[in-house]
């Protein structure tokens, strides 16, 4: 029987939990070659910012065991292009897209928002909070729950009310709880979790840094356990915040691991350099998973390894069958 | 697109490995100066990337084949050194640009060093049946790594051979022969391919001599289609501005005068979202 995959960011409807991690998928026609882009749930932009960037200089990738360090640095031609070319042709085909944002400052960050508020097609805003803060020698936004809150709190106010404000969280911070709920104090509609932990791999040949950069986020399964305590813990505190889960999935049963965890949608980023159809795959397995699990909704099964131990699993409808 | 292909043949040839895999979309797709991208360590490897390679050859036995060659390097290029015949690979491909051809028949020097000559045989071929003479210029840092030395000796009018050690044809390297050749066979262009510093002085040479050249470059790829970011170095655009682009999709196969070879691995201060201006410049 087919499951219904539908879930929901705030009160937007997704047709499924799949999602493009920020970043990771180019600016659609890249892998609209492998895949069409309408199968998942959206497509998350890279992190657009005010200015054309040109990024960190090369080399910028290091592969670590099960995993990848990047330091991209934000690289793209800025928001007026964005709006001119990219946007557009997501929205002409139908493409659920959460725009990706990033600045250095509060008033940057509302800029953004303000340049969004009008655009058609943006089914969501993702604040990208793990940016360095101008104003805070450089201290990323993301580690401190004051500073979070005031960037989502500006960036709220001036959104369209119909356009959910999604606060993405970083792993490398005190207390992830507590830098979450100030997110949804200031307004944040829903989460998103986890961006890369900064990370570093030495090459032993040359005696120097893999990457030009020196430091680099960490992606891949390497991350995985780190995204899915995260995901519990913000869950097991913020039981009502929608949650868009990522850190290494390659998998449906990642995707579901995170799904048990809290998240109600799922990101998938560096398993697209590997395999392009990773978005589909993912949906298919996770779908089969679920019904095998013998559930027919996956809202059913969003935060369900919250439950005490040994306590029944509700819906599910193989139950009588299956504890003979 | 993505095929799981059969692996048909390996051989060694001198310090390369060469793979033969049964890719039928792929070679029926392919132009010369694409390259493919290969998911190295079977399943459940704990390598996330897949690892780029030059096509050498596409032949059509059994529906279509791809060849590669490639130097073991470090843990990925070790384990496709261990595959064997019937050993199924994943590939993604053709990717990128390949090599524009020229409309009129030309004389074209093919400048290859270490494996980066696998890519030129393809375009020598399609080259020559454009009516335009090719010649061959080969180098390594060994006579065991100059790779197609025979192949070029059949197929060129010319064939000149460089080592480091002197242990095959000239010692040196390719660029310090270039000058000559392209003198003595009065080259309209130069098609070249290998480390980015050889094509930063192949590039030189043919600027010197005021011809064109076509440089398939490589830079560390963590997706090779596009979306990653990472595979980035500095081009001249029809505009005059420099860009980061991406040689994956962009690439890998540059106008030499394009890029700035002197600049890879930097951000030049000029370049589009360069920190201080430069998006400033590009108005
Ligand atoms: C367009 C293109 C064509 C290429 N063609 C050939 C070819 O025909 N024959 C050949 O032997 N090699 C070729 N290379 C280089 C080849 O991709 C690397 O040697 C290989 O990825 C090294 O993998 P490894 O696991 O052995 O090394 P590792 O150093 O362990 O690789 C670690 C990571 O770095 C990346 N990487 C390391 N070196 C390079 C490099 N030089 N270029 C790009 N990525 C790199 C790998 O993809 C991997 O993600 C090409 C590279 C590019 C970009
Ligand atoms: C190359 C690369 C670029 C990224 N760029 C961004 C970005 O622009 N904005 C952002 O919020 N996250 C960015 N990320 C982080 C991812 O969106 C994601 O949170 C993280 O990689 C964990 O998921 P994964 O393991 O599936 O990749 C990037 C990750 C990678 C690997
Ligand atoms: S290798 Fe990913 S964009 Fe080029």
């Amino acid at each position: 029987m087919p499951v219904d995959m539908r879930t929901y960011l705030g009160h937007v409807e997704l047709a499924n939990p799949v999602v493009t991690a920020a970043g990771c998928a180019g600016s659609g026609p890249e892998l609209a070659q492998f895949f069409d882009l309408g199968r998942i749930g959206a497509v998350t932009t890279r992190s657009i910012t005010m200015a054309p960037r040109a990024g960190r200089p090369t080399p910028r990738m290091a592969e670590t065991p099960s995993g990848l360090l990047n330091a991209v640095g934000l690289q793209g031609s800025g928001v007026d292009a964005f709006l001119a070319r990219e946007l557009p042709w997501l929205a002409q085909r139908n493409v659920r897209t959460v725009v990706s944002i990033g600045g250095g400052t509060v008033a940057e960050y509302t800029a953004l928002a303000r340049r969004l508020n009008d655009a058609p097609g943006v089914t969501a805003v993702e604040v990208n909070l793990s940016c360095p803060n101008i104003e805070d020698r450089g201290r990323v936004f993301a580690r401190d729950g004051a500073a979070s809150a005031e960037v989502i709190a500006s960036v709220r106010a001036v959104m369209r009310y119909d356009v959910p404000v999604v606060a993405k969280l970083s792993p490398d911070t005190a207390d992830i709880v507590s830098v979450a709920r100030a997110c949804v104090d200031g307004g944040a509609d829903a989460l998103s979790m986890i961006n890369n932990p900064l990370g570093m791999s030495i090459d032993t040949e040359t005696m120097l840094p893999s990457l030009a950069a020196g430091t680099g986020g960490l992606s891949g399964p390497a991350v995985r356990p780190l995204a899915v305590r995260c995901v519990w813990q913000v869950r097991a505190a913020l039981p009502g915040v929608p949650i868009i889960g990522m850190g290494g999935v390659l998998t449906g049963r990642d995707a579901f691991e995170l799904i048990l965890a809290g998240a109600c949608v799922v990101g998938v980023g560096t398993a697209l350099f590997h395999d392009p159809y990773a978005c589909t795959r993912v949906l298919r397995e996770l779908e089969e998973l679920v019904a095998a699990r013998g559930y027919q909704r996956l809202a059913d099964v969003i935060g369900l390894a919250h439950r005490p131990p040994g306590a029944t699993a509700r819906h599910r409808t193989d139950f009588e069958e299956s504890s003979l | 697109m993505q095929v799981t292909g059969t692996v048909l043949t390996t051989r060694q040839v001198d310090a390369y490995h060469a793979l033969t895999v049964v890719a039928p979309g792929i070679a029926e797709r392919f132009r010369p100066g694409h390259f493919v991208s290969v998911a190295v360590g079977g399943s459940g490897t704990s390598m996330l990337t897949r690892r780029a390679f030059s096509v050498h050859d596409v032949k059509p036995d059994y529906g279509g084949t791809v060849e590669f060659v490639f130097a073991v390097n470090g843990p990925g290029t070790a384990w496709l050194a261990e595959r064997r015949a019937r050993d199924t690979l994943d590939l993604v491909g053709p990717l990128g640009r390949p090599f524009p051809l020229p409309r009129d028949p030309v004389t074209c020097v093919m400048v290859g060093d270490e494996y980066g000559s696998a890519v030129l045989f393809a375009v020598a071929d399609a080259l020559q049946r454009r009516g335009c003479r090719v010649d061959f210029v080969l180098g390594g840092a060994t006579a065991g790594r100059v790779f197609g030395a025979m192949r070029a000796r059949r197929m060129a009018e010319t064939t000149t051979l460089t080592t480091g050690d002197g242990s095959l044809g000239m010692r040196g390297g390719v660029t310090d022969v270039l000058p000559g050749v392209i003198a003595d066979v009065r080259a309209d262009a130069v098609y070249a391919s290998g480390p980015m510093e050889t094509l930063r002085g192949v590039t030189a040479v043919a600027v010197e001599f005021d011809i064109p050249v076509q440089a398939a470059v490589e830079e560390r790829m963590a997706c090779g289609i596009g979306v990653c970011m990472t595979c980035v170095l500095p081009v001249i655009g029809d505009d005059g501005i420099t860009r980061m682009v991406r040689s994956c999709v962009e690439g890998p196969v540059f106008r030499g005068e394009r890029v700035r070879f002197d600049d890879v691995g930097t951000i030049p201060f000029d370049a589009f979202g360069a920190p201080g201006g430069g998006s400033r410049n590009a108005g």
